[in-house]
């Protein structure tokens, strides 16, 4: 497992994803436009920021002329999840050096993340080199296509007739993510507590909910596996 | 939309770094430093702690429908589970849930 093979093996599992990165950066690309944006600006956006559904929140709040202030707010609260999956890749990844780090993280997203995790935790074996390897297999097809499809959704406008239910791209593409990693009865219980948590505080601000959610849910996940381990323990 | 060309480009910018200090902290900070093992073990639930929450309400209560549950989105979503399930393979897993949606779509819709 040479970082070449990985680097093809990333590009193999990243590949199916085109399939939603298209669409939906397009899409992103005329809601933009439409909202007002110029061309330079809606590539900004895909460019410098790189996160679907931020992008969607900061152009829906510009719509409604909210403040500067609090469009970057809400935002970036949709990002905060960035900041988890940096932690949970720190320890696969913290032995290359600074600016390899500092590049996987401008390619870090919801499909590079998920399906790098995966493989690392199934194949600890991995040397460091190995697994930047599988990362930058996998954002090769999805990054330059998330760009791409913005720059033709911007130029192109829509070839998508309304109402057809493109926005649904996104959950199918999440469970084909979610489902392989239930692999254990403590990602059952925390993936549920994600769901029931999402639910119950659904009437914070700022994606605030989902937050919280997620950090119960993280702490369920691991006492969840710390009292199966004690019951397997002799 | 009124804003200045500035404070669009505020925007994109600010967005644009606040992401990458996201994205940057930990992975930057932390590098090869070990961390505690109960730390480790809270970081392996991140992604399923995460991304279900992430796509609920989005399954549940679609913005395209003003937030109804409607039974094209939720009938895709069942099936997409399960082809996962069946298949365990993300390629077919995608085009197979697209298709059920689309074909939902077309038949009740």
């Amino acid at each position: 497992m040479t970082p070449i093979s990985e680097y093809w093996r990333g590009a193999r599992d990243g590949l199916p994803f085109i399939l939603v990165i298209a669409p939906f950066g397009a899409v992103f690309g005329v809601v933009a436009t439409e909202a007002g944006l110029d061309l330079a600006q809606v590539m900004g956006f895909s460019l410098l920021v790189i996160a679907g559904a931020a992008q969607f929140v900061a152009v829906q709040m510009m719509v409604e002329n909210a403040p500067v202030l609090i469009v970057l707010a809400a935002s970036l609260a949709v990002n905060l999840r960035m900041a988890m999956y940096s932690a949970s890749l720190a320890p696969h990844l913290g032995a290359l050096p600074f600016r390899k780090r500092a590049f996987i993280s401008y390619l870090m997203v919801d499909q590079t993340y998920a399906p790098s995790i995966l493989r690392y935790e199934n194949r600890p074996e991995l040397s460091p080199r190995a697994r930047l390897g599988y990362f930058l297999g996998v954002a090769s097809p999805i990054v330059p296509i998330w760009y791409l499809a913005t720059w033709a959704g911007a130029v192109l406008g829509s070839a998508v007739p309304p109402g057809l239910p493109i926005d649904f791209a996104v959950p199918i593409t999440f469970l084909a993510l979610i489902m392989p990693m239930l692999r254990s009865p403590a990602h059952v219980v925390a993936a549920l507590v994600s769901i029931l948590g999402t639910l119950v505080f659904a009437f914070l601000p700022f994606n605030l909910g989902l937050l919280l959610a997620a950090l119960l849910a993280m702490m369920a996940g691991a006492e969840t596996e710390r009292r199966l381990a004690r019951r397997h323990a002799p | 939309m009124s804003y200045h060309t500035w404070q669009i480009w505020g925007i994109i910018l600010g967005l644009g770094a606040g992401s990458y200090l996201l994205r940057l902290s930990f992975l930057g900070l932390i590098g090869n430093r070990p961390m505690p093992e109960w730390v480790l073990r809270h970081l392996r639930y991140t992604a399923v702690a995460v991304m279900p929450g992430l796509i609920t309400p989005l399954i549940l209560f679609p913005q395209a429908t003003d937030g109804q549950i409607e039974p094209v989105r939720l009938g895709a979503a069942l099936a997409t589970i399960a082809i996962s399930l069946w298949t365990r393979n993300a390629t077919l897993t995608i085009l197979g849930g697209s298709a059920v949606l689309f074909g939902l779509h077309f038949t009740l819709g």
